[in-house]
This record gives C-alpha cells, sequence and structure tokens, in this order.
C-alpha cells in the first residue's frame, strides 16, 4: 500500500497532508455481470509522533478514491513522523517521515 | 502545484526515500473499526451507533467548509475547524449517501482542531460536522449540490 | 489602452517565438491560424491571462477554480508520477529501457510532441512513441487510454512542466495532417451534430447542463489528466474518444490518424503556451 506524506512545522504546529493509493472500493458497485463486487477499503489512518498516537482518522467507503487527508498537531521540525493505514482486507501500509 | 524541473529531481529522491510498506505491523494497535456506524443506512441510526445518546446542539465555533456546488460527487473536497475545547472527535456525515458516516477524526491533545478530507457524495444533500467536545456533540451543517454534468466521457 | 499594448506585446512574442530560423512557409501558415485562434478568445474572455488557458475550464469558471486549487494542494496525480517513473525506469526484458528510445534519456522530450515523422510520413504522438519503444523491445504493447501508458506518459510529461510546446510543421504533408485535424475539429458529428468548436469555441463558457466547457485554447497542454470522474488517470485520446461519445458520434480508435492529426492541430495552436502534465480535472 502506497502512502505519500508531506509534514512541514510552522510555529510549534505541525501541518500534514497525505495521499494514499487505494481503490476503496464500496461494496455496492456491480460488476458487467451484476455480482456485487466487494467492498475494499481502508478502515483506519494513524499518526504516531514521538511514541503516542497524536491522531486516527477512521474512514469508510464514502471517501474518495486514492484518499487524501490533511490535519494538524502540535510538533517540531526535524523530528520523525510514523504513519500507518489499514483497509478490510487487513493489508497495511506505513510510511516514516521527517518533519521539514 | 509549482514546481520546477530542478526541484523535482532532488524531492523525486527525497520522495523515494520516504515511501515504505511492511505487511505486519505488531507495535500498532488499530481501533476496532466501527462497522455498526459505518454500515447504518440512515443519519439518526449512524449517530447513535457513534455517539448513542449525546445531546446536539447547533455551533458556530464548528466551521464546516464544503463547495456550494460539487464539481463531481466522487471527489467533493471538505474541511472542518473548531475553536471549541476538549475536542476528543469530529465525525463528517453526508445525510442522502447510502451510508451516511463518511469518516470519524479522533484528535488528541496534540492536536489542533482542523481536519480536510475529500469524500464521496451520491446526490446533493446536506454534510454535516459533529464536533464531539465535554461529552455533547455540536454541529455544523452545509448544503452541497451535486449535479449531472453535461460532458461525461 | 494597456491592455491592447499588453495584448499586441503578448502577440508580437508569441510570433516572434515563432519566427525562428528555418521556418517554414507552413509554419508561417500555422501560426497566423494560431493567432487568430488566440484572438478569438483574448475577445470572449477579456479577464483571462493567457498563461491561465492552461487551466481550463478553471481559467474560466470560479467556483469550480476554487475546488481544483484545493485538490491542487495534494493532487491524486502525484501518485501517478511516482508509479510512472518507477515503470519509466524498469528494464525490458532484454535489459534495454524507455531511455534508450527517445533523446536526452527520455527526460524533458515531451515537449516535442507531437511532431510529424518525415520517414513514417505520419503524427508521431508521446503514446505511439512509448508503445513503438515496447514492439521494438520485445515488449508487448500497452492499451493506449488508461493503465500503465498514462502513468509513464504522465511521468514524462512531468518532465516537461513548465516548457512551452516545440512544434514544426515542416512539409506539405506535416500541413495536410494538420489540415485534417483542424477539418476534424470543426466538422459536426454524432447524433447530436455538434462539432468540437460548437461546444469549445462558440460555446465555451455557456452551460451545458450543469458543465460548462472550456476553451479550446489549452487543450491538451495538461495530459495525460487525474479525472475524478475516472477515478484515475486517462491520456488525451481517452477523453477524445469520451467526448465524441457524448455528441453520440462512433468514437475513433485510440492513436488512430483521426485523433493523432487532431492532436497535432491542437498541440499547434496552443504554440507558446507552458506545458502543466499531468494535471487534475473533475
Amino acid at each position: 500500500m502506497k502512502l505519500k506524506v508531506k509534514a512541514k512545522a510552522s510555529g510549534g504546529v505541525v501541518k500534514v497532508k497525505m495521499l494514499v493509493k487505494h481503490q476503496m472500493e464500496t461494496g455496492r458497485r456491480k460488476d458487467k455481470k451484476g455480482a456485487l463486487i466487494p467492498a475494499l477499503h481502508l478502515t483506519e489512518i494513524m499518526a504516531e509522533y514521538q511514541g503516542s498516537t497524536v491522531f486516527s482518522t477512521e474512514v469508510g467507503p464514502g471517501v474518495s478514491k486514492d484518499p487524501f487527508l490533511a490535519f494538524y498537531f502540535k510538533g517540531a521540525a526535524g523530528e520523525s513522523l510514523k504513519i500507518s493505514a489499514i483497509d478490510t482486507a487487513g493489508e497495511t501500509g506505513v510510511v516514516d517521515v521527517t518533519i521539514k | 502545484m509549482k514546481f520546477s524541473r530542478r526541484k523535482f529531481f532532488t524531492t523525486i529522491g527525497k520522495g523515494a526515500a520516504c515511501l515504505a510498506v511492511l505487511s505486519s505491523l505488531p507495535s500498532v494497535v488499530w481501533a476496532k473499526w466501527n462497522d455498526s456506524a459505518f454500515n447504518a443506512t440512515d443519519l439518526s441510526a449512524a449517530i447513535d451507533a457513534k455517539y448513542p445518546g449525546m445531546a446536539i446542539e447547533d455551533s458556530e465555533k464548528v466551521s464546516l467548509k464544503a463547495p456550494a456546488i460539487a464539481e463531481n460527487g466522487a471527489v467533493v473536497p471538505v474541511s472542518v475547524k473548531s475553536d471549541l475545547d476538549n475536542i476528543s472527535s469530529i465525525s463528517l456525515f453526508v445525510v442522502k449517501n447510502p451510508s451516511p458516516l463518511i469518516s470519524t477524526f479522533n484528535l488528541s491533545k496534540h492536536s489542533v482542531a482542523d481536519v480536510s478530507i475529500r469524500i464521496r457524495m451520491g446526490t446533493t444533500s446536506e454534510v454535516i460536522a459533529l464536533v464531539e467536545a465535554d461529552g455533547k456533540l455540536y454541529r455544523a451543517t452545509s448544503t452541497v449540490k451535486v449535479t449531472i454534468g453535461g460532458c461525461g466521457g | 489602452m494597456r491592455k491592447i499594448i499588453t495584448i499586441c506585446t503578448v502577440l508580437a512574442a508569441f510570433s516572434v517565438a515563432s519566427a525562428s530560423a528555418n521556418e517554414t512557409q507552413y509554419d508561417k501558415l500555422v501560426a497566423e491560424d494560431g493567432s487568430k485562434f488566440r484572438s478569438y478568445f483574448q475577445n470572449k474572455f477579456a479577464s483571462v491571462e493567457m498563461t491561465d488557458y492552461i487551466n481550463g475550464v478553471y481559467a474560466i469558471d470560479a467556483k469550480s477554480r476554487e475546488q481544483w486549487e484545493e485538490i491542487e494542494e495534494f493532487p491524486p496525480y502525484e501518485l501517478s508520477i511516482d508509479e510512472g517513473q518507477e515503470l519509466f525506469e524498469k528494464p525490458f526484458a532484454n535489459g534495454k529501457s524507455y531511455a534508450s528510445c527517445f533523446s536526452n534519456d527520455g527526460v524533458n522530450v515531451r515537449k516535442n510532441y507531437p511532431y510529424y515523422d518525415l520517414e513514417l510520413s505520419k503524427v508521431m504522438t508521446l503514446e505511439l512513441a512509448i508503445n513503438m519503444c515496447r514492439e521494438s523491445n520485445g515488449e508487448k504493447a500497452l492499451g493506449y487510454k488508461k493503465g500503465d501508458i498514462a502513468l509513464i506518459s504522465a511521468y514524462m510529461a512531468y518532465t516537461s512542466r513548465d516548457e512551452t510546446f516545440n512544434i514544426k510543421v515542416p512539409n506539405q504533408a506535416a500541413y495536410d495532417a494538420y489540415l485534417d485535424g483542424k477539418k476534424f475539429f470543426y466538422s459536426k458529428r454524432g447524433q447530436l451534430n455538434l462539432a468540437c468548436s460548437d461546444c469549445h469555441l462558440v460555446a465555451a463558457g455557456q452551460k451545458l447542463r450543469a458543465d460548462i466547457p472550456s476553451p479550446a485554447l489549452g487543450h491538451t497542454t495538461g495530459f495525460p489528466v487525474y479525472r475524478s470522474k475516472w477515478g484515475g488517470l486517462g491520456t488525451l485520446h481517452r477523453r477524445y474518444a469520451g467526448c465524441n461519445k457524448n455528441v453520440r458520434a462512433q468514437p475513433f480508435p485510440a492513436q488512430g490518424e483521426e485523433y493523432r492529426n487532431l492532436e497535432f492541430f491542437q498541440s499547434l495552436m496552443n504554440q507558446g503556451l507552458v506545458l502543466n502534465g499531468p494535471s487534475a480535472r473533475k
């Protein structure tokens, strides 16, 4: 699972923007034969900073394909930020970035 | 997105260093996905499943930004800000979606209450942001029109 | 008055840009057409800067521009560029790679496409060149509308971002291809009996149900495009086919002569405009 994260600090607050490559299949679409395509979408995205979870998002099929998320937390440049994501199939992705 | 070519090449290098995939993460503790809330098919059931028994009031301290007319219902940029104290979570609902609960943002004491996301809307609908703070829910609502265009393709 | 001087300076700059050495009579004819094309739109949309036409409908519709700018903060095609680069750099089974087929190792060459290939006597587009590279190295050709071809094209387009098109019309045959594309642009087709020009020249800026057709000037600069509707990338010819279906016309094959000549015509009308691929659209 590909995650792309940009994290920038300004005045003690870190702005995080991220994209996850994911089809976010809702489970409501039908294929050409009329059968339901099973749901396959992210369920949670988590941000860890200095050993604790500073932010997390639970998501469902109502989130757009290739999900985008932006959030803010108190932190500093030069520190490390870990972002993880998991989907309905249990597949996970993780990225470690240095806050700019 | 402004990006000179020279800057692009150095950044692609950094970007490559930033991308990694692991198939198992023993150290992460995932929340149990609230499937009763996410699968609820009407707004009140979704709110009840997510925030059972909590009082809701409209609040000017919750600011929900969404377009008046969505350019495309598949990708609608939405953001929520609030200057209320002690916010523990923010949830977004699209009233007319088959599953109204879209997402829940769980804030920590390190958070700043400002979140943005891109959502799917099936049809013209109210979008509701509920901010959970000190055991109560504070609400902002915005109507977003979703139209049938003239140029599919 | 200042506006007239500005317009004249911009137009003069465009004509100077094309009046380089080795300019054929055909280059001059096409440049004249281009000048008229630009003037038409400048008169129609007096407040739009020439440089903004590369942004399509967002140059003329403020409300959708706001949403597009929000998406541009971190657009989904950034994932595509990374994927495209990986595909571009991956060697073929025979050990060679795409770099061996293009000048400058394939970096910043997108601005040279489409061009009239004198040997093959046809318009060569970037996607066609990508597949020719594959086939000459023993690989299967890719589909022309989406998937890997769009990803590779997206990466290559990104390396030409901020460059201007550099397209010549070297001989009569090339000029004929240009005229063929021009004729296609202005010909009515389909059950709805509409020409490209009906929507993108005459009705640009007006409402088509809930959509506003973009000005034809600037079309092609931002391809391949990540469309919200597609939930992914698509090539220019994918869009052409879709547009033809919209007027209930039978679409032509991607990378067939009709669409390549149309791309040639449209790209020549964009001379002087800056490339901004890949881009995001609704």
